[in-house]
């Protein structure tokens, strides 16, 4: 699985980025900005509940 | 017909929600000081379900059907800025804000507040027991801050923390917001005149350059938005602070485990956010007829989403009424949640460790000098939190 942001709907609350900094950042704009995509496999919930706390509904998960 | 519950009510603890409408989870209908009947949502669920589509429910302030949680709610329908907007306008505002609130330009700003932090302890050390530390600490953290962003001279401080503090308080009248919001209205449409001539290098400064000069934003517009920044900026985290502070001597193992295990500090901030839900409720309105837990919501109707109850959802968070340093649970609806939810978070977030942390470290023997009974508690209906809060060490 693929992490994909859509930075049309970001808010920029930052949570993505609290979450797992090392997978996130935000731009100069303040929106979300994805440094590594990649889910390894098993590690599906937790980004789920990572991308569940985007208050702005940005971030999604795709095969 | 039964009589249904009020909203709000008082809390009798200042950090346990009021117990009113505990049972009437997860929506059901209260009746605010007008006499209105709006659903009150008090589940996690359905709150979430709520803040996340602002098409449906809207937080349009200036609407009629915007309900009015408290009389100083009516003054508010003249102030138009992105809390009160729903998208695209909200959305339009709120990005001109954005890079300022990043978390790599919140973190920058930490050695500022923990050299802020360090000097009022040194004041307050200087001075003895007792200190209250509302004015002398939980107050001047979060004020300084955000006139320093914002580049607000903080020598006026007294003047806009008094007014602030009218615009937030339960029990404020109508006239009295009103008049505190006309008076904070005049003073930064002056500050912002005197910018525009002689300009500083704070947030206002660079919406002054980027979008008031280039018609992005009218003086006027800009004005609403610098009175939401710092009203919303102070208050909360000052009670935040003072309310965190009682919060953690009252459990006394968890400020144990915290102090045993430093590294705690940012869940410990979380948790507190969660149990203390210091903005207790946000207010909506229906926009269409809608379903929400089983009950039809109808086109017009208000809503408000307790966030003290849906924070102590079982369904959500296991043992909710326990306070827990490491429960690292951060799905809370403290800060809202959808598009509003609150652009200075991070910021919040910074100044809570830093503030708490140091205050635990440098006074180790900290204690409450007054009964926790006897601690003055804010109003039902606005941010909540404590007066004073009198402490020895
Ligand atoms: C431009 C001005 C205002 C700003 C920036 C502002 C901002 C905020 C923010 C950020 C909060 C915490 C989140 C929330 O509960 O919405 C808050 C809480 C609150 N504000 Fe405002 N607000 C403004 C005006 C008002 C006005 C005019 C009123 C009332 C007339 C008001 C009443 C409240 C209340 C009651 C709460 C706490 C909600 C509760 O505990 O039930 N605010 N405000
Ligand atoms: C512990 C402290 C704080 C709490 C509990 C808090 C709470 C909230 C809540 C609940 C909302 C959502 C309101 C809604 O959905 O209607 C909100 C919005 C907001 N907060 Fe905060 N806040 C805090 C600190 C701050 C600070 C430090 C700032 C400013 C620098 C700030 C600025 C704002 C603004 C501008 C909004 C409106 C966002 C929008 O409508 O898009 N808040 N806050
Ligand atoms: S959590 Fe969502 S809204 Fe916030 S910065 Fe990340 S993508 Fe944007």
């Amino acid at each position: 699985m693929r992490i994909s942001a859509d930075q049309g709907r970001c808010l920029g609350a930052g949570q993505c980025v609290l979450s797992a900094p090392d997978r996130f950042d935000q731009s100069e704009l303040g929106l979300v900005e994805v440094l590594d995509p990649e889910v390894p496999e098993g590690d599906e919930q937790r980004f789920r509940d990572i991308l569940d706390l985007c208050p702005s509904q940005a971030l999604s998960l795709e095969a | 017909m039964s009589v249904l519950p009020e909203y709000p009510q008082a809390r009798s603890c200042p950090f346990h929600p009021a117990s009113g409408y505990a049972d009437y989870a997860p929506v059901s209908k209260v009746r605010l000081y007008n006499g209105r009947e709006v659903w009150a949502v008090t589940g996690h669920a359905e709150a979430r379900q709520v803040l996340l589509d602002p098409a449906t429910y809207s937080s349009d302030r200036v609407h009629p059907h915007y309900p009015a949680l408290a009389p100083r709610f009516e003054s508010a329908r003249k102030v138009r800025n992105f809390i009160g907007m729903d998208p695209p306008e909200h959305t339009a505002q709120r990005r001109m804000l954005l890079s300022s609130f990043t978390v790599k330009r919140t973190n920058a700003l930490r050695p500022r507040i923990q050299t802020l932090v360090d000097g009022l302890l040194d004041e307050i050390e200087a001075k003895g027991p007792v200190a209250d530390l509302v004015p002398d600490f939980a107050l001047p953290v979060p004020s300084i801050v955000i006139c320093e962003l914002l580049g607000v001279p903080y020598a006026d401080h007294a003047f806009f923390e008094h007014q602030s503090r009218r615009v937030v308080t339960g029990s404020t009248t109508l006239e009295e917001s009103a008049d505190a919001f006309a008076q904070l209205k005049a003073y930064l449409d002056e500050l912002i005149q005197r910018k525009q001539r002689e300009p500083g290098d704070g947030l206002l400064d660079t919406l002054i350059a980027e979008q008031v000069a280039t018609g992005g934003l009218t003086r006027a517009e800009l004005v609403d938005i610098a009175l939401l920044l710092l009203v919303a900026g102070h208050e909360t985290t000052a009670s935040a602070i003072a309310l965190g502070v009682v919060t953690l001597l009252e459990h006394p193992h968890q400020l144990a485990a915290l102090r045993s295990d430093p590294r705690l500090l940012p869940t410990a901030v979380e948790e507190l956010l969660r149990f203390m839900a210091i903005a207790d409720g946000i207010a909506r309105f229906a926009t269409a007829d809608a379903d929400l837990a089983g009950h039809r919501v109808r086109a017009g109707d208000g809503v408000v989403v307790v966030i003290a109850t849906a924070n102590r959802d079982g369904e959500a968070f296991p043992s909710p009424a326990a306070f827990a340093v490491d429960r690292g649970a951060r799905h809370h609806v403290s800060f809202g949640h959808g598009v509003h939810q609150c652009i200075g978070q991070n910021l919040a977030r910074a100044e809570m460790e830093i503030a708490l942390g140091t205050l635990f470290r440098r006074l180790p023997g900290l204690r409450l000098a007054r009964d926790l009974a006897d601690l003055p508690i804010k109003e039902a209906g606005g941010v909540q939190g404590v007066w004073e809060l009198p402490v020895t060490w």
